[in-house]
């Protein structure tokens, strides 16, 4: 447990000095932070789920507060709740469906149907299959169910306790392993599955506009390039981090006819632009984006002339809270060094001196409400933002939406 | 005033003028604004500088030069002919003589362009051009423009009186591979979609432009001095760039003597017209520029023939005094007290980049007292903003620094948007520094007034629907570097990149839905009224 706690700390330090870049890398670091977590978590006899869950929840809290901001910790920490949840079911389950035909009236529940035909549905739902009716219809009985299971499988365990529980207990910590390196083997390839689909959305001669640095959108680009698919690209640069100007250089060595233009003219340039393709920092439950700074300025000019506007977002990406506020409260203001030099204007940032005061702002964070965006892009296909929602819903358990422990015990 | 614009209404009832027009300048009148030597350039001045040029012909690099330019002619002028007399022969049908304008247009212009892209240097060649002109009436080429006039005169009209040289005809385009002969690396840095614009070309433009004063000193010291400071950038502002301009204009005017056998009016409309060409082969100028040439040249034309030469050019001279007075100083602080009137305390005012009248609307609310914030924003490659910000701090003013991309997170604490503006075009479109459409547009979502500051002399006839059709190219190699950032170098070699492109665009436009109040000397206006005040007073503007 130590060089668990060893291990915390360090991702922790790393969160807060934001040395981590990249939701994805943050992504799946944590992934594989709560991997270790997991395998170095005694498990007990009794209540395995729950107090894996416990673990989870006590990790995922601190590295949660270390950046709030970086919402895909927040995200994978649910998933791999959400992991523990359904495994855990499904062990039920079988269990359930291996002595089920002679102890049936043994266990007398009036839930047993029921719960067993969710779990069973939600054992057999592979996390990134594609979204359908069923899922749909699944889904009612299994955000119904997920609540209640800690507390169903402590009574089925009480009530047939002698059968195979320390298989059980391994075996569950097994599942949930192997289904969190299923879960970084996602977020690893996330970029490859939404390149696949670059072909449907490109056509030939296309002109597109993009923002700022994404290696999404890099892969999608080359992705439909390599299908011989001929179109230029206009890259604003993005500053203050100029990221632009890396994503042009790389495009054009890929031998795409690249354009760098300034921020500023993106709305001149937007008439001629035939789609916007940007990448996300993170996207919420209503369908808006939290986008690098300056997509909202993009987005505006892109309805403005009618120019779909693609956000590409890996499934990491997707967070299941609802935004309020989010200039703000989902918002973080880096250095004024970016913008002026330190020499020329620190004497005027101090507002003793008696002369006027000067403030510089420099936040990294742009949201885009969902009625600007016109297609999301993830590894399962392309979707409206009214839909993200439900296809949100299909990675994470509403009782984890809050990851802090003590409203959610209450629940 | 009032009998000549009579007068030309009378002679052309439909045409309205539009652009660089004297009005009472017939069609070729109206070219040689873009192309001053050709037709118009009077025999005294080039057959002094065909002497000069010959005299001179120890001069090697310039000579050849010369040479090729003149094979150059040599060869339009036989194409031209060329296409001229085919349909002569045979009955034209309307499209054929259409196509037949077309090239002769298309001709023309590429000589005149010839002309005005080399330079001085290329005027000693222009005898025969004159020659031309002065046969002009009886010439096969008049004679068979005579049918179609009237579609030939409007689309004249269209044309030219582009401060923007369009360079995508075809003929143009030819010249123009032909002189990227002359520096390969212009064409492969040029995007696509901006090649009907001049391309921006420093360096070599600068040593040609020296050269240049010194073999033929046709050209006056001031304008050749302003013209400099265009081009290094040192003199930039719609503003400053006008006055600069009229200032030196009146140093040559000053300085101008009549030749004997000459007319004052025509020949110095013509030095006026070649040095109006060499400031825009510095920079091309600014559409507030083309007004007050407009204006120039209407004055000249005036001027009582009665008048003696030193007359003359002390009304000329006092008529400028009084252009940059009326037109700009004083216009900007009626626009000042016009403005002034919508700050509140307790506003947090937003503007963009540097506007001299934003400013001073800034610093006058301030020393009357008024309490508010400024929020600057700034943009990539210019950060003109800086300079606006460092005085208004220096002023004692509470400033809020962004750059544009966070313009959307800044504007919700934002009571009032105050913009300055390049030119404001009679659709109500605002033509300003690349950006400020996007400050307008996110103003414009979140219920922001936007302003517009904007003196009346910047009206013009012009309309515009995007940003693409008109627009100045700058310095590529800016977009490369980041002041400061010493980790921003991903771009430095960009050159040598097959497929990349660095795109500068020095303007933009912006809607007229974007805009609230356009802030000028004539009170504050909705977009919509900016056609009925370049027509109501478009003889006050260039009175």
């Amino acid at each position: 447990m130590p060089d668990v706690q060893a291990l915390v700390n360090e991702f922790v330090n790393l969160l807060k000095k934001r040395k981590i870049e990249g939701s994805q890398a943050t992504a799946k670091q944590t992934a594989e932070l709560l991997r270790s977590v997991i395998s170095h978590q005694r498990v007990s006899h009794t209540n395995q789920a729950t107090s894996l869950i416990n673990a989870i929840r006590t990790v995922g809290e601190k590295i949660i507060d270390a950046n709030p901001i970086e919402l895909s910790v927040g995200n994978i920490v649910r998933r791999v709740l959400h992991i523990i949840r359904e495994e855990d079911l499904s062990l039920v389950t079988d269990a359930l469906a291996g002595f089920g035909s002679d102890d049936e009236d043994d266990v007398e529940r009036d839930d047993h149907p029921a719960l067993s035909a969710a779990a069973v549905a939600a054992a057999a739902r592979s996390t990134l299959r594609p979204p359908s009716l069923q899922t749909l219809l699944e889904d009612v009985t299994d955000s119904a169910a997920v609540p209640a299971t800690p507390s169903s499988t402590g009574d089925s365990d009480g009530k047939s306790r002698s059968v195979e529980k320390g298989t059980r207990g391994r075996k569950l910590k097994h599942d949930v392993i192997e289904a969190v390196n299923e879960l970084i083997q996602d977020i690893t390839s996330c970029h490859e599955q939404i390149a696949e689909q670059a072909v449907e959305h490109i056509h030939q001669n296309e002109v597109i506009l993009t923002l700022g640095s994404s290696k999404t959108v890099f892969e999608f680009l080359c992705a439909a390039k390599e299908k011989k698919r001929s179109f230029k690209v206009f890259v604003a640069e993005g500053a203050p981090r100029y990221r632009g100007h890396l994503l042009a250089k790389e495009l054009a060595a890929r031998g795409l006819q690249t354009t760098v233009i300034a921020d500023s003219a993106s709305f001149a340039m937007i008439s001629r632009v035939n789609m916007v393709i940007v990448g996300a920092h993170a996207v919420m439950a209503n369908g808006g984006v939290i986008a690098p700074i300056g997509l909202h300025m993009v987005a505006l000019a892109a309805r403005r002339h009618a120019v779909p506007f693609v956000v590409l977002a890996g499934s990491h990406k997707l967070c299941p809270l609802y935004p309020h506020n989010p200039h703000v409260l989902l918002n973080e203001l880096r250095s004024p060094s970016e913008l002026v030099d330190f020499g020329e204007f620190s004497d005027l940032m101090d507002s003793a001196t008696g002369v006027g005061s000067l403030h510089v702002v420099n936040p990294a964070f742009d949201y885009v409400p969902p009625d600007l965006v016109s297609l999301f892009i993830t590894g399962t296909g392309g979707h409206n933002p009214s839909y993200m929602y439900r296809l949100i819903a299909d990675y994470y358990s509403a009782a984890d939406l809050v990851v802090k422990q003590r409203p959610t015990t209450g629940n | 005033m009032d009998s000549t614009r009579v007068s030309h209404s009378l002679g052309d009832p439909k045409i309205r003028q539009v652009g660089f027009f004297v009005p009472e300048s017939s069609t070729t009148d109206s070219h040689k604004i873009l192309s001053p030597s050709h037709l118009s350039v009077p025999e005294m001045q080039n057959s002094s500088v065909h002497g000069q040029v010959t005299s001179r012909s120890y001069d090697y690099s310039e000579n050849r030069n010369l040479e090729t330019d003149i094979e150059k002619k040599g060869e339009e002028e036989k194409e031209a002919i060329k296409s001229r007399s085919k349909p002569l022969k045979e009955k034209t049908t309307k499209a054929e003589r259409r196509a037949l304008q077309e090239a002769q247009r298309a001709a023309k212009a590429e000589g005149s362009k010839a002309v005005a892209g080399t330079g001085r240097a290329a005027m000693g060649k222009s005898t025969k051009q004159s020659s031309q002109k002065k046969t002009g009436p009886s010439s096969p080429v008049a004679a068979d423009k005579n049918p179609g006039d009237r579609p030939l005169d409007k689309d004249r009209k269209k044309d030219a009186p582009h401060p923007r040289k369009q360079v995508d005809d075809e003929t143009r385009m030819e010249k123009a591979r032909r002189r990227a002969v002359g520096n390969p690396t212009e064409s492969r840095t040029r995007v696509e979609l901006f090649q009907h614009l001049p391309q921006y070309e420093h360096r070599t433009k600068l040593s040609n432009l020296e050269s240049k004063f010194f073999h033929l000193g046709l050209v006056h010291p001031s304008v050749f001095e302003a013209g400099l400071r265009y081009s290094t950038g040192e003199i930039s502002g719609g503003n400053a760039r006008c006055i600069a301009m009229l200032r030196a204009l009146q140093d040559a005017i000053r300085d101008y003597c009549t030749d004997h056998e000459k007319a004052l009016v025509r020949d110095l409309t013509a030095k006026i017209n070649s040095y109006v060409s060499f400031f825009a082969e510095c920079r091309p100028l600014s559409m507030s520029m083309g007004n007050a040439i407009r204006f120039v040249k209407s004055r000249i034309v005036k001027l009582s023939l009665n008048y003696s030469e030193f007359e003359a050019k002390t009304t000329l001279c006092s008529d400028i005094d009084r252009f940059i007075n009326e037109k700009i100083i004083l216009a900007d602080k009626v626009i000042v007290r016009h403005a002034f009137t919508k700050i509140k305390d307790g506003d947090v005012l937003l503007t963009y980049g540097l506007s001299c009248v934003v400013e001073m609307i800034l610093l006058y609310a301030h020393e009357l007292g008024k309490k508010f914030r400024v929020v600057v924003v700034d943009s990539q490659p210019r950060l003109e903003g800086q300079a606006l910000l460092r005085r208004l701090v220096a002023k004692g003013l509470r400033c809020t620094y962004t750059h544009i991309n966070a313009v959307s997170y800044i504007m919700h604490e934002v009571t009032r948007v105050l913009l300055g503006a390049s030119a404001v075009l009679s659709n109500g479109t605002v033509y300003s520094r690349v950006g400020t459409s996007c400050v307008a547009m996110v103003a414009h979502e979140l219920r922001v007034p936007v302003l517009i500051c904007c003196e009346a002399y910047k009206f013009h006839e012009r309309v515009l629907l995007d940003s693409i059709c008109s627009n100045e190219l700058g310095d590529p190699d800016a977009i490369a570097r980041v002041p400061g950032r010493m980790d921003v170098n991903y771009l430095d070699n960009w050159a040598s990149e097959d497929n990349l492109r660095l795109l500068n665009l020095m303007y933009d436009a912006t809607p007229s839905d974007y805009v609230s109040v356009i802030v000028t000397d004539y009170g504050m206006l909705p977009p919509t009224s900016v056609p009925v005040i370049v027509r109501e007073y478009r003889e006050h503007l260039l009175m």
